[in-house]
């Protein structure tokens, strides 16, 4: 039995495998593969694209789906403990869809209940499903996940999406571009992993001039709440920005990706352009969620 | 004319000597190995001058041999201790801790949102070393506490 909690339980082989299925899923998305199985989606804080994708997967899959998505109507409320709260969801369902506001509540997760479990965001800490239809997105635009020059933008510090990209990236040979202030640059654990894997990567501090020979452009949304001077928000949000002005000189490869939701760190008129492809992004959730899935439940 | 070392803490006949304790550790490796609640006598100095680290501490605890396991426990706060068995008043082993690779139920996780903070969920670690010391990588919430962080739970 096998839990998908953070990017680093799948190896590179388990990725592709995933991605593969994805792909499957993508040319003939209704496959009543487990209609025999029941998927428990249980959110602990409000979620819409996570969610919603779980749902259209499972429903994809033909599995019926049981859970909830918000608190008000759980014994939580009363105060019962995640413990328990799990234990009785095991007992009910095949499958363990989870997302929870504190970090490592999905691997305590895994380690009580008796199916298999499915991060699908535990507070700051990890995202899986997010990196494997970022990694489904980067190979479907570019053909290949090998020697891709990738620049990220914005929150590299608390970022989670932005840190599970770069573990699950690190098997295909990339090459980095960080785009930060200095308050949310990339966190030193991070540095040191990409040094001991002899990954390359540069430091930058505006997005303009970094777009020529980038492939993949990932942005992320700056929080206001990270800063204590506004004005300083401000100067950082502006330095972060992409104007579809910018969009010139690029390979004609580049695609733009973005986990939304977007603030205005993409303006609206980069949109139409061919290089946006955060919207399908989004889509590709659903397939790669579906891929998922399909995978763990084999594993039993 | 033979010369004796005069020692600042008394010999012990069976037992263990814990030599090499950083100076402000030594409660906290009392408290690692549990020998606050113990009934063994034990006796320890501190502040003594050490050529190694400066000033040092020590424990000598009567007719107590520790597991590996439990020696290891103490890298996290000395690592270069020294374990000397006594038997019979003569030193009959010398043991370093080794720095283990996972950390069980020890250290709190600095992380305020793990979950580890927040449910009756022991701790678990692995470790790795850096030039500023060993770092602990938390199982559940994944973040890094340094040694200077370290919070050691009381172990009974």
């Amino acid at each position: 039995m096998k839990s998908l909690i953070s990017i680093n339980d799948f190896n590179k082989e388990e990725m592709l495998q995933v991605l593969d299925l994805a792909l499957e899923f993508e040319a003939n998305p209704d496959q009543p593969l487990f209609t025999d199985k029941i998927i428990a989606c249980i959110f602990f804080e409000p979620s819409t694209r996570t969610r919603l994708s779980f749902e259209a997967a499972a429903n994809r899959l033909g599995a019926r789906i049981i859970g909830f998505s918000s608190l008000n109507a759980t014994s939580v409320t009363k105060g019962e403990s995640l413990k328990d709260t799990l234990m009785m969801v095991s007992n009910y369902a095949d499958m363990i869809v989870m997302r929870h506001p504190l970090d490592g509540a999905a691997r305590y997760a895994s380690e009580i209940a008796g199916c298999p479990v499915i991060n699908a965001g535990d507070g700051a800490n990890q995202h899986p499903t997010q990196t494997l239809l970022d990694m489904y997105s980067i190979r479907k635009t570019q053909e290949s996940l090998d020697n891709l020059s990738i620049t990220i933008v914005g929150d590299l510090k608390y970022g989670r999406t932005v840190h599970s990209l770069l573990q699950a990236m690190s098997h295909f040979n990339p090459r980095f571009r960080f785009v930060s202030c200095p308050e949310l640059a990339i966190p030193r654990e991070y540095i040191d992993f990409l040094d001991s894997r002899n990954i390359l990567y540069s430091h930058h501090s505006e997005l303009e001039g970094q777009l020529e020979d980038t492939d993949i452009l990932y942005m992320t949304r700056i929080q206001q709440e990270r800063f204590q001077d506004p004005m300083e928000y401000e100067r950082v949000k502006n330095l972060m920005s992409l104007d579809v002005s910018m969009l010139k000189n690029t390979k004609p490869n580049l695609r733009i990706l973005h986990p939304l939701p977007r603030v205005n760190e993409i303006s609206t008129n980069v949109d139409e352009r061919p290089e946006a492809y955060y919207f399908e992004q989004a889509r590709n959730g659903v397939y790669t969620r579906m891929g998922i899935i399909t995978y763990l439940m084999n594993q039993m | 004319m033979e010369t004796k070392k005069k020692l600042k803490v008394s010999a012990i006949k069976n037992g263990t000597v814990i030599d090499r304790i950083p100076a402000g550790e030594l409660f906290h490796v009392i408290e690692i190995l549990g020998l606050a609640r113990g009934d063994f006598q034990m006796t320890f100095g501190t502040n003594l001058e050490s050529k190694v680290l400066g000033v040092k501490s020590i424990i000598k605890i009567s007719d107590k041999f520790f597991e590996e396991d439990d020696v290891n426990r103490i890298a996290l706060v000395a690592p270069d201790a020294i374990l000397n068995i006594i038997k019979d008043y003569k030193v009959v082993e010398k043991r370093f801790v080794v720095i283990p690779s996972g950390i069980c139920g020890l250290v709190r996780c600095l992380n305020p949102r793990c979950i580890t903070n927040h449910e009756p969920v022991k701790t678990r670690f692995t470790t790795r070393m850096t030039p500023e010391g060993i770092v602990l990588k938390c199982h559940y919430c994944e973040k890094e506490t340094g040694q200077k962080n370290l919070q050691i739970i009381s172990n009974n």
